[in-house]
């Protein structure tokens, strides 16, 4: 038989399409819908005034997690609008037959870390959440994305959303990374030669030996930022790797299923001379621990380096200079030795184990900097419970360090964990607009290792000079 | 929710000729508690708008009353970043109908038609032709045809076609919407469902 080579993307929203509209998008089938406490109470309203129910309850999981404390989780929510949303999840869910992992269920989380690491997220699906970071679930061969709320009401009463076909592009990069450069580093990397609209209109492919040697906590960091470069999302054809890590999952399946389920994920790769509409290509060498400047994503260059002067950024020059006002960074300064007041290990983005890993590698032996405030989150209590099992709280805790209770936090500042006007915080996050952090809090956008270094030197520090 | 219908939309526009306006900046986070679709418009832009005591900040384009009009015209890669519908419904809600830029964020130009803002895209260069003319006026108007798919300077009479696809269109004209038409194909999917791998 002989066909056209295809992408993995085509073969995974071609096999989701239920109608093609004549100029118009496509109706497309969700397998996995995502919701939390912010995006989806206005989508239940919207049910209740249509009158109409949810189709297929047992494909949606809900989570919370956006404006939840990180503290003291067993008292009640202080914040009344908070508490309200989350127990308006708690009531939509409990009407339609939802499952709910509410604050203080030993499953919840973020959204993004406590689907995977349940087995909900499998390779080949068609996932979507009511969060821009819904991309991250394209490290298992998925194809994920963000919606808005409307879409949500779409999906809870329909299972499918009405979407057109993004435009394809794939990023390789070959070659081994350098000492003390890991996954949050080759995202932030890509942005920065790309910038934070590079990819607006397309889906991408990550390709290469880089993202093929990273285990699946690196390739979600990575898919993650894959909107901050503007694209719909980003994804990784599954593989031994993947397979790995998902046998024995709780929700993976099983027995027969597995094996199944196994000789299909097999067949999630792009043929070989499948056309994509662009094609970028970096060398691993290029990269060192990367870190940013500005007010976007793709502000952000090489540790060791200088801020860019306003000639050599993409960006306007009205816009580049607002950003560095804001941040109160000059053009041409030097980065190391800047002042840290904040750091922020945690988010959808670097929450995951590997991250407490890589965090506790470089402050084991050392204290915390008595300039710097600290907050840890883990991302789910899961990987809470992973951190203390393999004694890394205790390395944590001997360093002056506390770890906090899962939830977003201060990676989009709705609950208190707020960075203070114009204080400064190395974050593991995944956005360093203005106060997206805290209102007037300046964002510096790294690496749970950059963010470590920082913690324990108090200033802007190499991490390579620490390992 | 259907929403109003959209044809022919003529007025004055705002001009906010910054790139990159992400959601965060349209609506903050903090805004985003309520679990209704109402008032978001009061915190449009809300630290742009203003100061941390809650005083205008009067350098900002929504507090000079030069300014009005339901277009808003804004730089490039506008409404990038979260997914928030709430920043289409602040959009909304303050009075805006139309966003013009030289590239919008896929998520935004998605949730923006489903709540019945129609969004613009036209070149960089007609884009610096808009600004330039409310520069010279702030008064002057836009008319923005969705039957003919055009956008127009009337004080030069200088326009632009625009791109939407037909679907959009007919929604966006009538004021149906993605809910109307996915409901009425519900036997399909139950079928689509039925063979589905997951």
């Amino acid at each position: 038989m002989s066909t056209t080579p295809t992408t993995l993307f085509d073969k995974v929203w071609d096999a989701h399409v239920v109608r093609k509209i004549e100029d118009g998008p496509d109706v497309f089938f969700i397998d996995r819908h995502f919701i939390h406490e912010v995006t989806s109470p206005v989508a239940f309203l919207g049910l209740e005034t249509r009158g109409i129910g949810v189709m297929f309850p047992e494909r949606t999981f809900a989570t919370a997690d956006h404006n939840t404390p990180t503290i003291n989780q067993h008292m009640p929510v202080k914040d009344p609008l908070s508490a309200n949303q989350l127990q308006a999840l708690e009531r939509n869910t409990a009407k339609y037959g939802i499952s709910h992992w509410g604050l203080g269920n030993p499953k919840n989380g973020i959204v993004h870390v406590v689907g995977p690491e349940n087995g909900i997220t499998l390779p080949g699906m068609t996932i979507v959440c009511g969060d821009s970071h819904t991309s991250t679930h394209g490290a298992f061969g998925a194809i994920a994305f963000g919606i808005g709320t409307s879409e949500v009401e779409m999906v809870l009463s329909s299972q499918c959303i009405m979407q057109p076909k993004p435009k394809k592009m794939r990023i390789t990069i070959n070659g081994k990374l350098g000492k003390g450069v890991v996954a949050k580093d080759v995202p932030l990397f890509i942005l920065s030669q790309i910038t934070a609209s590079g990819a607006t209109g397309y889906f991408i492919e990550f390709a290469g030996e880089v993202f093929e040697n990273m285990s699946m906590e690196g390739r979600m960091t990575v898919c993650n930022l894959s909107i901050e470069m503007g694209a719909r999302g980003g994804m990784i054809a599954p593989d031994e790797t993947t397979f790995a890590y998902l046998k024995g999952k709780e929700k993976a399946p099983a027995g027969e299923a597995w094996d199944k389920a196994l000789a299909y994920w097999k067949t999630l790769k792009t043929d070989a001379d499948a056309k994509f509409d662009l094609e970028l290509n970096f060398e691993a060498s290029q990269i060192e621990p990367q870190i940013t400047y500005g007010t976007n994503p793709g502000l952000g260059t090489g540790i060791t380096k200088h801020i860019p002067k306003a000639v050599e950024v993409k960006d306007g020059e009205a816009s580049y200079k607002k950003a560095l006002a804001y941040m109160g960074f000059a053009e041409d300064e030097a980065i190391l030795g800047k002042k840290v007041d904040y750091v922020f290990l945690g988010s959808c983005t670097n929450g995951r184990i590997e991250d407490f890993r890589a965090f506790a590698s470089i402050v084991k032996g050392r204290k915390k900097a008595d300039n710097i405030t600290a907050w840890l989150v883990p991302g789910s209590h899961i990987v809470e419970a992973q951190i203390k099992e393999e004694g890394i709280l205790d390395i944590l805790t001997e360093a002056g360090f506390q770890l906090r209770q899962p939830g977003c936090s201060a990676c989009l500042a709705m609950n208190d964990d707020k960075i203070p006007a114009g204080k400064y915080a190395v974050s593991t996050s995944n956005r360093n607009f203005e106060g997206r952090q805290g209102p007037g809090a300046r964002t510096l956008l790294a690496s749970p290792l950059v963010a470590a270094a920082a913690a324990v030197t108090g200033v802007v520090t190499d991490p390579r000079e620490l390992l | 929710m259907a929403y109003d219908k959209f044809n022919i939309l003529r007025s004055s526009a705002v001009p906010l000729p910054i790139e990159n306006v992400d959601t965060d900046q349209i609506i903050p986070a903090r805004f985003l508690k309520a679990t209704e679709r109402k008032g978001f418009g009061d915190n449009l832009f809300r630290d742009w708008r203003y100061n941390a005591d809650d005083t205008p900040k009067q350098d900002f384009v929504l507090n000079n009353p030069i300014y009005s009009g339901k277009i808003l015209v804004g730089g490039k890669n506008f409404g990038s970043g979260s997914s928030r519908e709430h920043a289409a419904w602040a959009i909304y809600d303050y009075g805006f109908r139309c966003v013009v830029s030289s590239f919008f964020a896929d998520i935004f130009k998605n949730n923006a038609i489903n709540v019945g803002i129609l969004p613009v895209t036209v070149s960089p260069e007609f884009l610096d032709k808009i600004f330039k003319a409310i520069e010279a006026d702030p008064k002057a108007e836009l008319e923005v045809s969705l039957p003919d798919q055009t956008i127009t300077i009337l004080a030069t009479g200088e326009n632009e076609s625009f791109v939407i696809n037909g679907y959009k269109k007919h929604n966006l004209l009538n004021g149906y919407d993605d809910i109307d038409y996915l409901q009425s194909m519900k036997e399909e999917i139950k079928s689509f469902a039925a063979a589905s791998k997951y």
